[in-house]
């Protein structure tokens, strides 16, 4: 099937790509690197009337590091990021995403923008409390992930508004990216079935000051564990400690199933990827 | 329509083509070069990667409006003068081809690396093909190519 007919623009500023969206928003969509919205768009899923390509605006194409943050623009596609971030849980998750052909094309924040539930990128960004720039006509708004991610493909971006840029802290902690996908004997290339995006601060004495746990795949949205991390913060490592947080975990992911997994194999994953994760945290 | 400047192959082209045409079709129905097939049209198969900018990428995932002023590689630019690139050579050696369709494909997805220079280790070529479905070699015969071909 081929997609169905559309106007497309090909902005070269930012400004100019914002009044397009103030002028089209409600029925065009931004295209970035097109690798969910044109295979979308094949299967006439979508249809927009309107694709505004953000891909040849140079301001965007940036990795800054400012104020203690990263920031990404919305042209940095998943290979730069790889190559280029400095952030070690998001250099872990993106080898996970899709094939190197579809890095190649794909943006993070196009991934964080589309809200796959099962997608890693949004999931590492909630792990490690990062921010969505917002930009339209109206003026810039940034928001917390958590208040960003709403529902299946659904997110807090307004139909005139860009997702500009994401910000993650730009400060060391230790991190763990875990991922069980339908294919065997490797774990790239596919959705995954469940993904756990994990950072955790230690003090001198090794006790876990604070634990984040994102998870992939587990519910309508990435989510956070906040109860097994309650009970991991300003906790001293041990099997005890990771085998109640792996259950509070577990009882906190609300997954639904596919052809791939039900939900009781789902939490099962959730528990042993914790466990797991715990054990490189403290490692 | 809208006009492109698209490098193909080494060739500059200019042409009118519509915003939904994708590459993949340019290629093969716009410029002739069939070389490039198209398996599943949602970037599950593989079987229509090309290099843009010198990177694989999926040719049926682009509009070909957003190869302009860019460069493209089809699989006919591995052979300009009908000699086998050594890549194609060895999965011939090995087995690495039965029905041929997602060859063209698994070519543009492993000549970067190939060409890259240095001896590879199969992991590396299995992981430059975890995206491209075979479903006759069951990828053996591929993966000892790519080694080969590295170290010829």
């Amino acid at each position: 099937m081929k997609p169905t007919a559309f106007a497309y623009l090909a902005p070269e500023s930012g400004d100019e790509a914002l009044a397009a969206l103030a002028e089209h928003g409600e029925e065009a969509a931004v295209l970035a690197g097109g690798q969910s919205l044109i295979p979308m768009m094949n299967l006439r899923i979508a249809a927009p009337g309107t694709l505004i390509d953000i891909m040849r605006i140079d301001e965007l194409r940036t990795i800054r590091r400012t104020g203690g943050w990263v920031e990404i623009g919305a042209g940095v596609r998943m290979s730069q990021a790889e190559r280029e971030s400095g952030v070690p849980l998001l250099t872990a998750a993106l080898r996970h995403v899709g094939h190197p052909p579809i890095r190649n094309c794909g943006t993070l924040c196009g991934s964080v923008a589309h809200a796959d539930p099962a997608a890693e990128v949004p999931a590492v960004l909630l792990a490690l409390d990062g921010e969505v720039v917002l930009r339209s006509v109206r003026g810039e708004r940034r928001t917390p992930t958590d208040d960003f991610l709403r529902s299946y493909f659904t997110t807090a971006r307004e139909p005139d508004e860009l997702v500009a840029a994401i910000r993650l802290p730009d400060r060391a902690r230790r991190v763990a990216f875990l991922e069980v996908t339908p294919r065997l004997g490797g774990s790239t290339g596919e959705f995954a079935t469940i993904a756990l995006a994990a950072a955790a601060d230690r003090d001198g004495a090794g006790r876990f000051e604070r634990v984040s746990l994102a998870y992939a795949g587990a519910a309508e949205r990435a989510i956070r564990a906040r109860e097994a991390e309650a009970l991991l913060a300003g906790a001293e490592p041990a099997p005890e400690l990771f085998a109640a947080a792996a259950a509070a975990a577990s009882a906190a992911v609300d997954p639904s199933a596919d052809v791939h997994a039900g939900p009781e194999y789902r939490r099962h994953l959730v528990e042993k990827l914790t466990l797991r994760a715990l054990e490189e945290l403290a490692a | 329509m809208r006009t492109i400047r698209v490098t193909v192959n080494g060739t500059v082209h200019e042409l009118a083509v519509p915003p939904r045409m994708l590459l993949a079709d340019l290629l093969r129905e716009g410029l002739g070069l069939t070389g490039t097939k198209i398996g599943c049209a949602m970037g599950a198969c593989g079987a229509c990667t090309v290099l843009l900018d010198g990177e694989p990428v999926r040719s049926c995932l682009l509009f070909a409006v957003q190869a302009s002023g860019r460069s493209v590689r089809t699989v006919e630019d591995l052979a300009p003068e009908g000699e086998l690139h050594p890549l194609a050579r060895a999965l011939q050696e090995h087995h690495g081809l039965q029905c041929g369709y997602c060859t063209p494909g698994m070519l543009m997805a492993l000549v970067p690396l190939v060409e890259s220079g240095g001896p590879l280790d199969p992991e590396a070529a299995r992981e430059a093909i975890a995206g491209n479905l075979c479903r006759c070699t069951g990828y053996e015969g591929i993966v000892e190519a790519v080694v080969e071909a590295s170290r010829r």
